[in-house]
């Protein structure tokens, strides 16, 4: 792996302003994403996941706010640009997929010339150059026959069609790096696996880095290198994949790697996290995940900040590693 | 009426209703939401409904309901022809069978407290015990699905998404249904929190002898809770059976490919013994000739297209749709 990180995520803060007052959304976020890479951003909801995703490509809209942090990228502060430098830099070099392919697609102007206005924003190309340009994207990302169906409207194709689609929109700059928020959530199953599939692929393919923010430990073992475990706002691990499913160093992790039904598990019952995430408005000195926590004791009443658990992993527990599920049902 | 007479049975049903085609002075058409379901549940039984956007599965747990016009076939709940059921027959079969939605927050009135929406259905239904019992009636029903004592005056915007779905559930629970059919019941949950339902809706079974009609999109959440499982495909059902044959002796091609799909929570989890279904679920309005499987099929012949196969037992209680299926043997 290359020792610079390609995009750089520092302390990153995120507030929404509600009528109770200040919930941090996104409280004190680090971390790095490497060319080539794909780091998933996992988390359930409220967990601040999508937010700081937002919040990198200068997205937080009120009643959010960024309230701190930075994110450096080719030698600047994203957080700090003027806008037109974010414009420039979005859809181009880099480039976001979202959860709802029909609500990101306007659905009166066909495909083809939602495609070309990205590439006419962001390249130098003629418009025949262009046109070719996106029958290719779109026979990238499987769409058959795309030189008659770019002239088609959004409806016109399955929801599956349509992700793929944006999916060709987002790589039509050839992008360093993507970012996935939930990008398979809305789709079926099968439909879900082939998208999956076609991520990896054009990873491969492209060398792109991808940060990837889901809920579902099940998708992120299919493509992740990495994982960035997020609790409350807060990372509670961050680790490379294979190690984290080996052996999850965070009680949470390893009680929501347990929680994910999978098809060899025989048992009658499903196995749940008791309790409910914390009430961010009412933020405490312990442990975030303490109150749910079967292995809690008196030294989680202080919160513990990520540490070195080993092998390039930090997780945010005064005990890693402790099976502390064993002993629950 | 015996033991042995199912709660619900329902043969052939067929739901079809007329829809537009493209453009404002497009025909016309009918779509096949059900296009021919016979299924059986047994009192204290859960049955698991799996299929696809666009299987017809919504559509045929209201139709059982009978919250949707059916264009043919019979329905008995209780041994009862209730196919034709009129307006006040109807009123008295909805103390039996309740229907749990999927989305917790949109079907609550954020207007009414945790109280009036369980005492709701207990009001509609003549209580007429008072004031008090109907208190008591309550604080039972919040006990029952495991929600904290002091829910009763609280509005839902107060609860977390999974309180929500308990809210809804005491709600169907309150006039002591036999039959409850959940729509996707922990789909818009977080997998925390999901298991919480479901296993909920397990104690419940035991308690009370509810029967379930669980309707999902994926293999992975009924497996636990359910003793049948149903795949649907395009408005059929394609295989059906006890749950182990589902899941550990898939016959149709469509159920291999569903399991293939699930993204299990391991890596280096390659040796899946079946292949992932290629190509997407077709149209209601327009499904494909003969078997409506065919064109995802990795076992497709020119039979599959001519002729639809008929769901034929194989095994005790195991039937399949598939000109071709044969077991193949689980690689392990």
């Amino acid at each position: 792996m290359n020792s610079t990180p390609l995009l750089s995520v520092r302390d990153l803060s995120v507030e929404f302003l509600t009528r109770h007052g200040t919930v941090k959304a996104v409280d004190a976020v680090s971390f790095d994403l490497y060319a080539g890479e794909t780091l998933a951003l996992v988390g359930e909801s409220g967990s601040g996941k999508s937010a700081c995703a937002l919040a990198l490509m200068g997205l937080t809209t009120l009643p959010g706010r960024v309230a701190g942090g930075q994110v450096r990228f080719d030698g600047q502060d994203l957080l700090a640009a003027p806008p037109r430098v974010l414009e420039d830099l979005r859809g181009n070099r880099i480039a976001m997929v979202f959860q709802d392919p029909m609500s990101a697609l306007n659905p009166l102007l066909t495909i083809g010339t939602q495609m070309d206005e990205v590439l006419v924003r962001h390249t130098p190309l003629t418009a025949a150059q262009r046109r070719a340009r996106i029958v290719e994207l779109l026979a990238q990302v499987g769409i058959p026959k795309p030189a008659e169906r770019l002239d088609r409207l959004p409806h016109e194709f399955s929801g599956g069609q349509r992700q793929r689609i944006l999916i060709a929109m987002a790589l039509a700059c050839d992008p360093q790096i993507l970012i996935a928020d939930e990008p398979t959530t809305a789709l079926d199953v099968t439909i879900q696996a082939q998208i999956l599939e076609l991520l990896a692929q054009l990873k491969q393919r492209l060398g792109l880095a991808m940060l990837l923010v889901t809920h579902d430990l099940g998708v992120v073992a299919k493509v992740a290198d990495r994982v960035a475990v997020m609790y409350a706002g807060r990372l509670v691990e961050l680790s490379d994949a294979d190690a984290l499913y080996a052996a999850p160093a965070h009680p949470y992790t390893a009680g929501l790697l347990r929680a994910t039904p999978r098809l060899t598990d025989t048992r009658r019952r499903m196995i749940a996290i008791d309790g409910v995430p914390p009430d961010l408005r009412h933020r405490t000195r312990h442990c975030d995940f303490a109150p749910r926590c079967p292995g809690a004791d008196a030294a989680c009443a202080e919160r513990p900040a990520l540490q070195d658990v080993g092998q390039g992993r930090v997780a945010a527990c005064v005990r890693p590693f402790t099976p502390v599920w064993t002993q629950v049902s | 009426m015996s033991d042995a007479t199912p709660l619900l049975q329902a043969r052939d049903l067929r739901v079809h209703y007329p829809v537009r085609s493209a453009g404002w002075f497009g025909k016309p058409v009918l779509a096949r939401a059900v296009d021919g379901v016979s299924l059986e549940l047994a009192r204290g039984e859960t049955l698991g409904l799996v299929g696809e956007s666009g299987s017809g599965k919504t559509t045929l747990g209201r139709a059982v309901l009978r919250r949707t016009p059916l264009t043919s076939g019979s329905l008995h709940f209780k041994g009862e022809d209730i196919t034709h059921a009129g307006r006040a027959q109807l009123r008295d079969l909805r103390r039996h069978m309740q229907l749990v939605f999927q989305d917790p927050s949109t079907s609550l009135n954020p207007r009414h407290t945790v109280f009036d929406a369980i005492a709701e259905p207990l009001i509609v239904h003549g209580w007429s015990d008072g004031r008090d019992a109907l208190r008591r009636r309550v604080g039972e029903l919040i006990a029952q699905v495991g929600l904290p004592a002091d829910s009763a005056e609280r509005y839902p915007h107060a609860f977390s998404g999974g309180q929500r779905q308990r809210v809804g559930i005491a709600r169907a629970l309150a006039i002591r249904p036999d039959l409850i059919v959940a729509d996707e019941p922990v789909s818009a949950l977080d997998v925390s929190v999901r298991a919480q339902i479901i296993n909920l809706f397990q104690d419940l079974q035991q308690e009370l002898g509810l029967s379930f009609l669980l309707i999902a999109h994926d293999l992975a959440v009924v497996r636990h809770v359910s003793h049948r499982i149903a795949i649907m495909y395009a408005g059929q059902v394609v295989e059906t059976g006890a749950r182990d044959d589902i899941y550990e002796r898939p016959l149709h091609p469509y159920t291999r490919g569903l399991l293939a799909a699930v993204p299990e929570p391991e890596r280096g989890h390659t040796k899946a013994a079946y292949t992932v279904a290629t190509g997407e679920p077709p149209s209601p309005m327009s499904p494909p000739s003969g078997c409506r499987y065919h064109p995802r099929c990795p076992l497709a012949a020119e039979r599959c297209r001519l002729a639809a196969p008929p769901l034929e037992t194989r095994a005790s209680g195991h039937a399949v749709a598939c000109w071709f299926a044969q077991p193949i043997p689980a690689t392990p």
